[in-house]
């Protein structure tokens, strides 16, 4: 019997998935690779298929289920023990949970924010040319552009970024279970506080709001509250975070396409809708059957664990014409990298305005950008979290 | 070859907000103050590769392309 791949891997190039991982195969868009703990699970590697199962209320998110499968053993503990608001839980409570955010997340309102987000841009890149060249991109720019965004439209003060980075960095990349524990203990003790005092007195953050319902009917309680505001403020600076590390890394690695989109900024959503597909930095989105499943003349068995790789499923050949290419001319629409189904990411607006406005005007402001080590030694996150750079140091 | 119009609907109780339509169609889908896609007034009755685009854009499969009743064949 062959052993299956193993899931998940580092990646070798940070911008490409992992050799390692099986791709698309015309006979079937569904293949098994084994988890940590030995347990096999099935790995999804065509793009339809992909769609169809994201979609299908029939697998479940929810960790606590005994046979729901595990990343690493780091995350099991707790993941067994909790799960996080929102993706957790599967309808009907996602979709209660879901209803109060959207209003503050829509198309309209990321508009909306663009000229904040303009600003904050415009401000950390004048700090930048001021203190160099050279500079370490990571935290000069790629985390607190998120950061003060997401601070901003939660209603959560910047002055304490420096805790809750470190905690929501422990939280997904902590060395063992009781770091990641103790990182989720800290930030929602934090949060707790918090809202606690939004109580007494609300400001306009979207938290803010969630106070002011939690009061009247089938409004969220404080747990709840606390659990919603814990994972809006994680996912709401990691994964942008590192799509600007990793899309700036990946633009110095491409000087062609770098060269036509600093000869045409009109091609700037094109190109950050096509890094997103390229990219594909949330690589590992798990699932497990709650019943029977017929895909593509495969049955999922009930119980049986289920592992979709986005960057392996957004390069798929019979989605995307040569697929492991850059190219800004192609419709990168239908990637997976915000996911599919009822789970599909309630931030992608505010993404996609974040990303637009971070990568454009970086490029408009530092045209001699390049890197400043060479580009095999910059460090990148290993394969069992969001991937992105760990340092960017570049000169310009 | 003209394409088929088709009456667009979105089904708000499938709908989970993620602005896909009116973000691939911004001239046919809008987003309600509660941020539930909604077809613009007057562009329900619709053509076109966007539209099909925006329904397949849809994570939830919330909307639904039907050509007319009257119009339909066997």
């Amino acid at each position: 019997m062959t052993k299956a791949v193993a899931f998940p891997q580092d990646r070798t190039c940070p911008y490409h998935p992992p050799t390692a991982y099986p791709r698309t195969e015309e006979e079937s868009p569904l293949t098994r690779v084994t988890l940590w703990d030995g347990r096999a699970v099935w790995f999804v590697t065509g793009h339809a298929a992909a769609r169809a199962l994201l979609a299908d209320q029939r697998l479940s998110t929810d960790s606590t289920r005994a046979d729901f499968p595990m990343p690493t053993e780091r995350a099991t503990a707790l993941r067994r023990r909790r799960r996080a608001a929102l993706l957790g839980w599967d309808d009907p409570e996602h979709n209660a949970q879901r209803r109060l955010l959207i209003p503050s997340f829509t198309l309209k309102r990321a508009e909306t924010l663009r000229p904040r987000i303009q600003e904050t841009v415009d401000r950390l890149l004048d700090a930048v040319e001021a203190q160099g060249p050279p500079a370490e991109l990571v935290s000069a720019f790629a985390l607190p552009v998120p950061s003060i965004v997401i601070c901003d439209l939660l209603g959560v003060p910047y002055e304490d970024h420096d805790f809750f980075e470190e905690q929501s960095r422990r939280l997904l990349r902590g060395p063992t279970g009781a770091d990641t524990e103790d990182a989720l203990a800290q930030l929602e003790g934090y949060l707790g506080d918090l809202i606690d005092r939004k109580r007494l007195k609300p400001g306009d953050g979207v938290l803010d709001d969630l106070v002011t319902r939690e009061a009247g009917d089938g409004g969220p309680d404080r747990e709840e509250l606390v659990q919603l505001a814990t994972i809006l403020l994680v996912a709401g600076h990691e994964t942008t975070a590192n799509m600007i590390s990793l899309g700036t890394y990946t633009l110095l690695r491409h000087p062609e396409r770098l060269a036509e989109l600093r000869a045409d900024p009109g091609l700037v959503p094109a190109a950050v809708e096509e890094l997103l597909r390229f990219l594909s930095i949330a690589d590992g989105l798990l699932r497990v059957a709650r019943e029977d499943i017929d895909v593509a003349g495969t049955v999922i068995r009930a119980g049986e664990g289920v592992v979709f790789s986005t960057s392996v499923i957004n390069r798929d050949a019979a989605a995307y014409s040569d697929p492991d290419n850059l190219d800004w001319a192609r419709s990168a629409r239908h990637h997976v990298a915000f996911g599919f189904g009822i789970h599909q990411c309630l931030g992608q607006n505010l993404a996609r305005a974040e990303l637009e406005i971070a990568l454009g005007t970086l490029l408009r402001r530092l045209p001699g950008l390049r890197l400043a080590a060479p580009a095999e030694e910059i460090p990148f996150k290993p394969g069992d979290t969001i991937q992105g750079m760990l340092e960017l140091p570049v000169t310009w | 070859m003209a394409e088929e119009a088709v009456r667009i609907s979105i089904d708000g109780d499938v709908c989970i907000g993620a602005g896909q339509c009116a973000l691939t169609s911004p001239d046919v889908f809008t987003q309600d103050d509660d941020g539930f896609g909604t077809v613009v007034p007057g562009r329900e009755d619709g053509t076109g590769t966007l539209v099909r685009e925006a329904a397949r854009a849809c994570p939830v499969q919330a909307i639904a392309l039907d050509v007319p009743a009257d119009e339909a064949r066997a």
